[in-house]
């Protein structure tokens, strides 16, 4: 019957489209989109003839698909952003140290995992976002200071459900402990001018509209609105200069555990960390490099510099079930 | 003696079953550890409130599509008013709009920062005050206009294979319009009313791009919250087998409902049964035209506005893959979906006993699980059989044991038809149950039996039926996300992956290009089918 034709067609295709792997191939599964990724990869292949292969997906997914794949996997590498997620592959056991003088040389310690399974790429730091219409910069202080009775119903955030503000959190637990924290995110809560939103961009956006005065974002998210309306009626300001810094986190890579192809694929990342990489890894999504020796971009470096925090990043993936708990508790959405 | 017979259907609905079974049973193996931690916290600061939010959105997007879904067939099926030829097919376009595309373009264009409100204050000044836009009557609102079509498509081929004969019979017996239609052409049509109302439901539980544009936190966002915020897959999957146990109360209570299907002749299109004039034809036009406008014109317009402002540099040679990915995916994943639930759908029929019965209502059950959910069991599951059983007998047989299954494209196809069977099963069984037994009993009684009576009898038959099935799953496999990102075989990239990657960091209106190239892919088989059963 028609039907039983469909089913072994379908079986053949299956057979006949089994992933073949060559020699001088690295593969990557990737949480960062193919746009800001590609272009590095192209030039990598060009620069060297080896090819990169990719598919993208959010993390949590790749990560359990790595874990089912077990030793059959294909990926050699895991791309993702936000350490905390890395930290959490660490401890699924589908990472291995990556074991390389070059890497370590590149990045500070802060940005790598201190097991070695994992290093940075790119570092992004969520810091403060104020409307220059209805806020005097001199107002501001620090991240604890949105909490004060002054920002009532001024203060916009994104929803507690994406990892950044979970890392945030995180890091706000480790310098200050839970009970102080959740006073910190209960004040922030009880400021906000409308529901949490569910991206960046729209929190922006809400600024420069005018439905509130000040919110917490990624630098790239503002730089991309900026590029597009250099009248945004927005700035970034840099808080808690006085003490630890800005809050950073990162875009980074790891080994997996049964990676086919685990020199090239060392390669590739030492040449990520390299100069002529890093800087291109960061501007393509105005994020800074990771390695201190590359200079953002122009467009970024015009925001300011800054002290960013020192804490290692790896305490993001350490907190972050606490963070969420803590958040949830405080009823930030 | 009848049991023999019936038995032949026993292997192709137990294998069937035992497919969808798979993931599922990943699911319930879940339970044999539980994190007590997590739970303790959903249930003292998440779950009240998930549960509340989730219970309005099913019960008002239910309420929703079935006021749009029946009110709109009806006019378009059994009256006459002007724009109904046209809105006839019109009305079945949203359905091609994937529900994140609307949930984006709502927000973009309502919320405070759009453009609606923006002029509004530039007119009125900054005093002017808007109902919440992120809210619950805005999800429900968004999810109602794109899944209404789910009803609207069902409703009205039951209400055109019902004709005027019955109608007009009713109205002999000296029943009104009204009492007519409540009294004979609803129960007669509640068969197909109740599969597309389901489907409607499922979709709204599993759906988890909309409700995240909204922020808007359901059962569903709480699973991924506990997979990808505590990483816990264990008590993830754990809720999603809770979530699965309510739609299984909910596709009981639908079969209850229902009753017996009643048999009636797919028949040529009738004459309207009811002209109408004055403000009633106005009121009908202006009904009709207003749900076309929100769900599809205004959207359409806005990611079109988008294209323009930002995304047009984005269109380039790729797009031709996607396409063709798009495409191929959706038509071998619907040939294969629809043939394997007329199969289905012929066992419920042919052997309508208890063992049958169970294991086509478990092969349904795929679609009511959160893409992700679904597509990670599905990995696991085929992850399993490629090393315990694939990858011994590779070796055995002295081949490289290499993953089989996953990270193949046969895979990714069996994945669609564990999500979407209950997409094909639903208007194919319908349809099917039109079919008065006593038709095929004559025909086996002239001598025509076995596969010249499934093609002289039934095939013509199930025509209308199977094309709304192959386009349902044609068009859910293009919008599909969770399993296409989570098994697409490398390069397989497909629309919904790039509208994935935009919408993903927030980049909405760079996701208008890809949204829109869907809308209009997805539009050509929906225009097809509609123009087709409009003309039987």
């Amino acid at each position: 019957m028609q039907a039983y034709k469909g089913i072994l067609t379908a079986l053949a295709l299956a057979a006949a489209s089994g992933i073949a792997s060559a020699a001088d191939e690295v593969v990557v599964y990737s949480s960062r989109i193919e746009d800001l990724i590609k272009p590095v990869f192209d030039a990598y292949t060009e620069e060297t003839g080896v090819k990169v292969s990719y598919i993208t997906d959010k993390e949590a997914p790749l990560m359990a698909r790595i874990k089912a794949e077990g030793e059959n996997t294909p990926a050699d590498l895991l791309l993702t952003v936000d350490a905390g997620n890395l930290w959490q592959a660490e401890q699924m056991g589908i990472l291995q140290p990556l074991d390389s003088e070059i890497v370590k040389q590149n990045i500070p310690p802060q940005y790598r995992s201190s097991t070695g399974a994992w290093t940075g790429l790119s570092l992004r730091a969520r810091t403060i976002v104020y409307s220059t219409e209805r806020v005097d910069p001199k107002e501001l202080s620090t991240y604890e200071a949105l909490a004060d009775e002054q920002w009532e119903g001024r203060l916009c955030l994104r929803t507690s459900k994406k990892v950044y503000n979970q890392s945030l959190t995180a890091t706000l637990i480790e310098a200050h402990g839970a009970e102080k924290t959740e006073e910190i995110l209960k004040g922030w809560v009880n400021n906000l001018a409308t529901d949490a939103f569910a991206d960046d961009t729209a929190l922006i956006q809400a600024i420069d509209a005018g439905l509130c005065d000040v919110g917490i974002v990624n630098t790239y998210y503002y730089g991309r609105l900026h590029k597009e309306n250099p009248d945004l009626q927005a700035k970034l300001f840099w808080p808690n200069q006085q003490d630890r810094g800005v809050h950073v986190n990162l875009s980074g890579i790891g080994l997996t555990k049964h990676a086919p192809h685990p020199e090239a694929a060392r390669k590739l990342v030492e040449w990520l960390t390299g100069e002529k990489a890093q800087g291109m890894f960061a501007a393509i999504n105005q994020e800074y490099p990771a390695n201190p020796d590359v200079a953002p971009s122009e467009e970024v470096s015009a925001w300011g510099e800054f002290k960013a925090d020192t804490v290692p990043v790896e305490i993001a993936g350490k907190r972050q079930a606490e963070a969420i708990m803590l958040m949830d508790r405080a009823g930030w959405r | 003696m009848i049991h023999s017979v019936q038995r032949r259907w026993y292997p192709l609905s137990f294998a069937v079953a035992a497919l969808v079974l798979l993931p599922l049973s990943v699911l319930l193996l879940s339970w044999h550890e539980i994190d007590t931690t997590i739970w303790a916290h959903l249930w003292e600061t998440q779950l009240p409130r998930l549960l509340g939010n989730t219970l309005v959105l099913v019960l008002g997007v239910a309420a929703g599509v079935l006021l749009l879904g029946v009110s709109l067939a009806w006019l378009t099926s059994l009256c006459e008013f002007p724009g109904r030829r046209w809105l006839d097919w019109a009305l079945m376009l949203p359905f091609a709009i994937p529900a994140y595309v609307l949930a984006f373009v709502f927000i973009g264009l309502l919320d405070f920062a759009g453009p609606v409100q923006t002029a509004a204050r530039e007119w009125f000044g900054s005093g002017v005050r808007f109902p919440r836009v992120r809210s619950t009557g805005g999800v429900v609102l968004v999810l109602v206009l794109v899944f209404y079509p789910y009803v609207y498509l069902l409703a009205r081929s039951a209400f055109i294979a019902q004709g005027r004969g019955l109608m007009e019979a009713a109205r002999v017996l000296g029943r009104t319009p009204w009492q007519a239609f409540w009294h004979v052409a609803l129960p007669m049509a509640w068969p197909a009313i109740g599969a597309g109302l389901a489907l409607a439901m499922m979709e709204t539980l599993a759906d988890f791009g909309a409700v995240a544009v909204f922020n808007f936190d359901t059962f569903t966002t709480a699973i991924y919250k506990t997979w990808y915020g505590f990483f816990s897959l264990t008590s993830a999957t754990q809720l999603a087998s809770l979530l699965l146990l309510a739609v299984m109360l909910v596709l009981y209570g639908e079969r209850r409902a229902r009753g017996v299907p009643r048999a009636s002749a797919e028949r040529k299109r009738a004459a309207p049964l009811y002209r109408l004039h004055g403000w009633r034809a106005f009121a009908a036009s202006a009904w009709c035209g207003l749900v076309l406008l929100c769900a599809f014109v205004i959207p359409l317009i806005q990611l079109l506005v988008w294209i323009w402002q930002r995304g047009r540099f984005d269109l380039d040679s790729r797009y031709v893959g996607l396409i063709v990915h798009s495409l191929s995916l959706g038509a071998l994943a619907a040939l294969i979906t629809v043939s394997v639930a007329l199969l289905m759908a012929f066992a419920r029929r042919q052997a309508p006993v208890r063992p049958v019965k169970a294991a086509v209502g478990l092969a349904n059950l795929g679609y009511a699980l959160p893409g992700s959910v679904l597509a990670v069991s599905i990995m696991l599951a085929f992850s399993f059989i490629d090393r315990h059983l694939l990858g011994p007998a590779a070796e055995w047989l002295a081949i490289d044991p290499k993953p089989v299954l996953l990270g193949s494209l046969g895979a990714l196809l069996l994945a669609y038809l564990v999500r979407f069977m209950a997409v094909a099963f639903g208007p194919l069984e319908s349809s099917l149950a039109r079919i008065r037994p006593s038709l095929p009993q004559a025909s086996r009684s002239l001598g025509v039996g076995g596969p010249a009576l499934f093609m002289r009898i039934y095939l013509p038959l199930l025509v209308p039926g199977t094309l709304s099935a192959a386009l349902l799953v044609f068009v859910d496999v293009l919008k599909e996300m969770p399993a296409t990102l989570l098994m697409r075989p490398f390069g397989w990239d497909t629309l919904a992956v790039r509208v994935f990657e935009m919408t993903s960091e927030g980049a909405w209106a760079r996701a208008a290009l890809p949204a829109i190239t869907l809308v209009l892919v997805g539009l050509l088989p929906v225009i097809l089918l509609i123009r087709r059963s409009a003309r039987l």
